[in-house]
């Protein structure tokens, strides 16, 4: 099978990558539909972000996880950003600048399928208008080998909402879906409340995991928080991948949540990607990849 | 000498020390106000003193554009319109820190837009 990934290889590459970490979403008994396949995770890119003191390489870090995925071999089948292309900016005209100049970016990548997602920066500012204009929809859902794959949009709403239409949409979505369908879910923000204190949540994402709950193989991979994270809510894994321009310090373990300084003795300390394996009749396999080094 | 208005303010305010919940006559306090106004991307005052153990009201403007005022400890919200007065009704808190933030995306400061509750 062309793009499979030999087990055996990947357990090797994902060794060399630094953390491995196996889910808790093993398949359930009888779930054979799903093929061998990996994808990428980006996130939290913020193209256009500008601060010497959290990083100095901030017109090159992109250009850099482009090269490394490229490199990747073998490639995978899609890769997802998982919102937060670009840095905030208050002028419209400056906002679609940085989307272009993303956009363009994200063109070099040689993977043939890139699935894209606002985040709050991208999209909270005009409901996602600008964003639209470049990426289309903001949330959809998608199959492949064997996987539901849902992106739901938790940030063009600036109040960090769903919103009643998009739940609608999701309910009648799962509703195509056998109970125990391997389903996987994008979103920006977690949709728990993983700490409300620092806005990292979704005001509505309780009924979003209500409407989850009676799909027994879902798991969620969000951005947003900068950092490598996991957490179950029930039976239902969420994975948080590292940013690629600043990280950001752990939930609580200080009073704001500034970004952190880049350490000149260990360059994209906190900056990576995520490969995600899904084989079937088998857990899905996590690999963080540090930027540095890459 | 009290106007028409000073008095209707002051009967107002016995009424609402007068009664509770289940019309019973009680020494409840009428709840004080505070006022904090925002705008891009501060609250002014960022660090607000308010009485322990005594019902309060805060009142919120804003100049510029439309902000939230979130405590998540409390789970209380609200939204701040401009042109608008938004009151959010705090109960009779306990001595300490609340912190507070805004919880609607405006804007390329929104993430250090916040401050604290500080209750004496």
């Amino acid at each position: 099978m062309q793009n499979a990934i030999n087990r055996r290889l990947f357990l090797q590459l994902a060794g060399a990558g630094g953390v491995v970490w196996v889910t808790g979403c093993a398949s359930t008994p009888g779930n054979t539909a799903s093929a061998d396949f990996y994808f990428v995770q980006l996130s939290d890119t913020h193209w256009g972000f500008k601060g010497a003191a959290i990083n100095p390489d901030s017109a090159g870090t992109f250009p850099k996880t482009i090269a490394a995925v490229n490199a990747l071999n073998p490639p995978p089948d899609f890769v997802v950003f998982t919102g937060d292309l670009t840095h905030i900016s208050d002028d419209p005209a400056e906002r679609r600048q940085r989307l272009k100049q993303f956009k363009a970016m994200a063109a070099t990548l040689t993977v043939p399928v890139v699935h894209y997602m606002p985040g709050e920066h991208d999209a909270s500012l005009d409901n996602g208008a600008a964003y639209q204009e470049f990426f289309g929809a903001t949330h959809y859902s998608f199959d492949h080998k064997g996987v539901h794959f849902i992106a739901l949009d938790n940030v063009s709403d600036p109040h960090a909402s769903i919103g009643a239409a998009q739940l609608q949409w999701l309910q009648a979505d799962l509703a195509t879906q056998a109970k125990d369908a391997r389903i996987i879910v994008f979103t920006h923000r977690p949709l728990f409340d993983l700490y409300p204190s620092w806005d990292w949540a979704t005001a509505d994402g309780a009924q979003a995991l209500a409407l989850l709950e009676p799909y027994s193989d879902v798991t969620v991979f969000y951005g947003h928080i900068h950092q490598e994270h996991h957490q179950m809510t029930g039976h239902i894994a969420h994975h948080a991948a590292h940013g690629l321009m600043f990280a950001l310090p752990a939930p609580g373990s200080q009073p704001k949540r500034t970004p952190i300084a880049w350490d000149a003795t260990a360059p994209y300390k906190g900056l990576g990607y995520r490969r995600v394996a899904e084989a079937k009749g088998s857990a899905a396999t996590l690999t963080e990849l540090p930027l540095q080094g890459a | 000498m009290l106007t028409r208005r000073q008095l209707l303010t002051r009967a107002a305010g016995l009424v609402l020390i007068g009664y509770g919940f289940n019309g019973a006559w009680a020494e409840t306090p009428a709840p004080k106000v505070y006022r904090i106004a925002a705008r891009r991307f501060t609250y002014t005052p960022e660090t607000l003193e308010i009485a322990a153990n005594q019902p309060a009201i805060i009142e919120l403007t804003v100049t510029d554009v439309l902000m939230g005022f979130a405590l998540p400890s409390l789970h209380l919200r609200t939204d701040i319109i401009p042109g608008q007065i938004a009151r959010l009704k705090l109960p009779a808190l306990p001595a300490g820190e609340v912190p507070f933030l805004c919880d609607v995306f405006c804007g390329s400061g929104h993430e250090q837009m916040g401050g604290s509750l500080h209750v004496v």
